[in-house]
């Protein structure tokens, strides 16, 4: 007889992803969301906005855990992040 | 436009009061229903009977930590509905300037008494002057106007009390209540009437919805009118020059535009704010003008002068500030000259000689003060000029 | 380089950040510089407010004159931008004039403690319901870094161009010592912890107290040669030490020393003006008590 409690283990892919949106025209280039982003998501571009401060670019967004600390260390509300539901493939 | 008062403000009835007494029955017929305050000779007595009545009328008093506190601790209560006040003397007005340009400027509706003693400085605490009638109208850095009442007895106390809330609601403008400690401390009949006889000027709430509302946006009277926090109006209000939003505008044609009209708005609606009592001006080669409690020591010299056969009149100013220049133009084209006696040296009579511009005499008659004039010299004065 | 996959870079001036549903957008770009952290502040007000009970349109701020007194003009509510030092009477005119309104006083510590002190401590003293949020960022920075109450004793401001020679106040002992039923601190950087704190006061009542460490990398840290304000934030979350429920007099902060951050007063045990008023009267007058209509 087969153990029903007994399931293969797998790697579960989770329900959601972090999504971060930027508006690099309101951004002062502080730096505290890439400082202090527990996923390092960030680094401050070496683009320029038009008042000549470097705003972040997402330079790995499959760590992103949607946790919107950027969003609330940001001064100028020109981040923040939330979390997405996975579609159903 | 007008309503009738509240009659559980309203203590109707004949008394025996002083005036500082009858100022608080005033401002509870007014409707007035918060009062911020701190002691100060000889004011107390006002805030003493109002927090003793406050309680049985559904008003709130509040003894605050000094005058700044009480100046603005009303601008709040005012923007959370109410109608305030705050009653004080010289030392005390002195440390409120800062909030009455603050009240000037955001246009709030309030009501300041002042009963005014001797100065400069801690001065007579306890004996009259009406040296702070200049401070009352320039007191505060800036350009603006307000509007200031003198009683001269304690049924005025009581009388231009009412009429100085609904100004203040007329105009969205801070108003003053000069009164001064030989009023304040003189007791006399004061009678209350009925409720329904009080004639009360509600405060001009918009009808418009949030969305649909500027806060500083003026009608025709140049007045806006007014909003209360907590309805969803999302106001701000703030002491920098502003846009009609509210909104800080720090540019030079804001501030021409703002400064200008809440300037205009008391001096160019003069005539519809003036209040005058006048007598025996018809035929007058010399007029007495006077207000608060010299234009009472003033009526001796004028029965005085009368009797020696002198054609003098009386020009009482119940509302000094704004300072009727029209009328008194009009009556200076016609006689010898005006005589103003203040309990002070000189302070109105300046305001009085620029309006006269030279059409007649103007001879002042001052006193340092501490107490009221001699009428012999108010009576001297006027035999000079008629000559 | 981009990821295009997880991050739109929005072209357009507004972003869709739902904190700016709180802010006056017709008012932005804000006039903090860069690295300031009266914004990060303002953010963790926004979700400390959505999080709590709070009647929004009932939600009143009221600040004095700093660059922290331009919260007021900033935040989507009825707000009041009164003068220096003033803005805690006004609330109590507020509060006392409407009960029912919830009251934030959101101000600098030169405005709150050096000219508006004396307020500060009638208002603890009361126990009036009211919140304060003050943002420490140790000067007068609108005016340009002048020495304030709160200046650490050695540090340099341009009136005291040598070092100030003064103890400052440790404004959470000041507070608890003359009332304050809730007082904590933390910095810009505990920005979590802030969100939760400003919750939890939000849904108290009684005389409020939050003191904000917060970077002012124009005056202060460039006078004091103390870095960016990364450098300061970096500094606050290296330096800070969570001591919940500490007697806050134990917890003075030395120039560049250690500060001791968390919820350190919590109590329900004083009475509350206004809601004291209407016992008090009804007790002393009876049937002769008239309370105040609701506007």
């Amino acid at each position: 007889m087969a153990d029903q409690s007994f399931k293969p283990k797998t790697t579960k892919k989770p329900a959601f992803r972090g999504k971060v949106q930027i508006n690099p025209e309101q951004c002062k280039g502080c730096g505290f969301c890439v400082e202090f982003c527990p996923k390092k998501v960030l680094k401050l571009s070496s683009e320029f906005n038009s008042k000549g401060h470097h705003p972040p670019v997402v330079i790995d967004s499959s760590s992103c855990a949607g946790c919107n600390l950027c969003g609330l260390f940001c001064p100028d509300f020109a981040i923040y992040g939330w979390r997405e539901q996975e579609k159903d493939k | 436009m007008l309503t009738k008062a509240d009659p559980r403000g309203v203590l109707e009835g004949d008394f025996f009061l002083d005036g500082d007494h009858a100022a608080c029955e005033g401002a509870l017929a007014a409707g007035c229903r918060f009062v911020a305050g701190y002691p100060i000779t000889p004011s107390t007595e006002v805030v003493e009977r109002i927090a003793a009545r406050f309680p049985t009328v559904g008003g709130r008093f509040i003894q605050m930590e000094d005058e700044i506190a009480s100046s603005i601790a009303i601008l709040g209560a005012v923007w959370a509905g109410r109608k305030a006040m705050t009653v004080t003397s010289g030392p005390g007005f002195s440390l409120m300037m800062e909030h009455i340009g603050l009240a000037a400027i955001t246009e709030t509706p309030c009501v300041f008494i002042n009963v005014q003693r001797g100065g400069p400085s801690t001065g007579l605490p306890t004996l009259p002057a009406q040296a702070d009638m200049m401070q009352v109208r320039w007191g505060s850095h800036g350009d603006y106007e307000i509007i200031a009442l003198c009683p001269y007895s304690p049924q005025e106390c009581f009388d231009l009390t009412i009429q100085a809330f609904n100004l203040s609601e007329q105009y969205r403008v801070p108003v003053f209540l000069m009164m001064d400690e030989c009023v304040g401390h003189m007791t006399e009949k004061v009678t209350i009437p009925p409720a329904d006889q009080i004639e009360i000027y509600p405060r001009r709430l918009t009808q418009k919805k949030p969305g649909e509302f500027l806060l500083f946006q003026a009608g025709k009277d140049l007045v806006p009118e007014m909003v209360r926090a907590g309805e969803g109006y999302k106001i701000h209000i703030t002491g920098l020059t502003h846009d009609e939003r509210g909104y800080p505008a720090m540019t030079p044609p804001m501030q021409a535009s703002l400064v200008r009209r809440i300037v205009d708005k008391i001096q160019l609606n003069e005539p519809a704010i003036r209040c005058v009592e006048e007598s025996d001006i018809e035929d007058a080669e010399v007029v007495v003008i006077s207000y608060g409690i010299t234009s009472r020591v003033a009526e001796r010299a004028l029965e005085m002068a009368r009797a020696d056969g002198i054609k003098v009149g009386n020009l009482r100013l119940v509302v000094v500030w704004p300072f009727p220049s029209e009328r008194v133009q009009q009556i200076a084209e016609k006689i010898k000259g005006f005589v103003m006696p203040e309990l002070n040296l000189g302070q109105v009579v300046h305001e009085l000689t620029s309006s006269v511009e030279g059409r007649c005499a103007v001879r002042s008659v001052l006193h340092a003060g501490g107490t009221v004039h001699d009428p012999q010299e108010i009576y001297e004065a006027i035999v000079e000029v008629a000559r | 380089m981009n990821d295009p996959l997880a991050c739109e870079i929005s072209q357009e001036a507004e972003v869709l950040n739902p904190t700016l549903d709180f802010i006056r957008r017709d008012r932005m770009p804000h006039i903090w510089c860069p690295g300031c952290g009266i914004g990060t502040t303002v953010n963790c007000f926004v979700e400390g407010l959505k999080q709590s009970n709070a009647n929004l349109d009932k939600t009143v701020i009221v600040s004095g004159i700093g660059c922290t007194g331009r919260v007021a003009g900033y935040v989507n509510m009825d707000s009041f931008h009164t003068t220096h030092g003033r803005a805690i009477p006004f609330a109590t005119g507020l509060k006392l004039g409407n009960p029912d309104l919830n009251v934030i006083v959101y101000s600098g510590d030169g405005d709150l403690f050096s000219i508006g002190g004396n307020h500060f401590i009638h208002a603890a003293r009361r126990n009036i319901d009211v919140l304060v949020i003050c943002i420490n960022n140790f000067n007068y920075a609108m005016t340009g870094g002048q020495v304030a109450a709160t200046t650490p004793t050695g540090a340099i401001a341009t009136t005291t161009p040598y070092g100030s020679m003064e103890q400052p106040f440790n404004t959470c002992h000041l507070a608890e010592s003359c009332g304050a039923v809730f007082v904590a601190r933390w910095t810009a950087y505990h920005v979590r912890q802030l969100v939760r704190t400003m919750k939890d006061a939000l849904n108290r009542r009684g005389f409020r107290y939050i003191e904000i460490i917060t970077p002012c990398p124009t005056l202060y840290s460039r006078r004091n040669k103390l870095g960016t304000a990364l450098d300061a934030m970096k500094y606050y979350k290296e330096h800070s030490k969570t001591r919940n429920g500490v007697d806050p007099r134990t917890a003075d902060m030395e120039y560049q020393g250690e500060i001791i951050v968390g919820k350190f007063i919590d109590r329900s045990d004083r009475p509350i003006i206004p809601d004291i008023i209407d016992e008090r009267l009804s007790e002393a007058l009876g049937p002769r008590y008239v309370q105040p209509e609701s506007e």
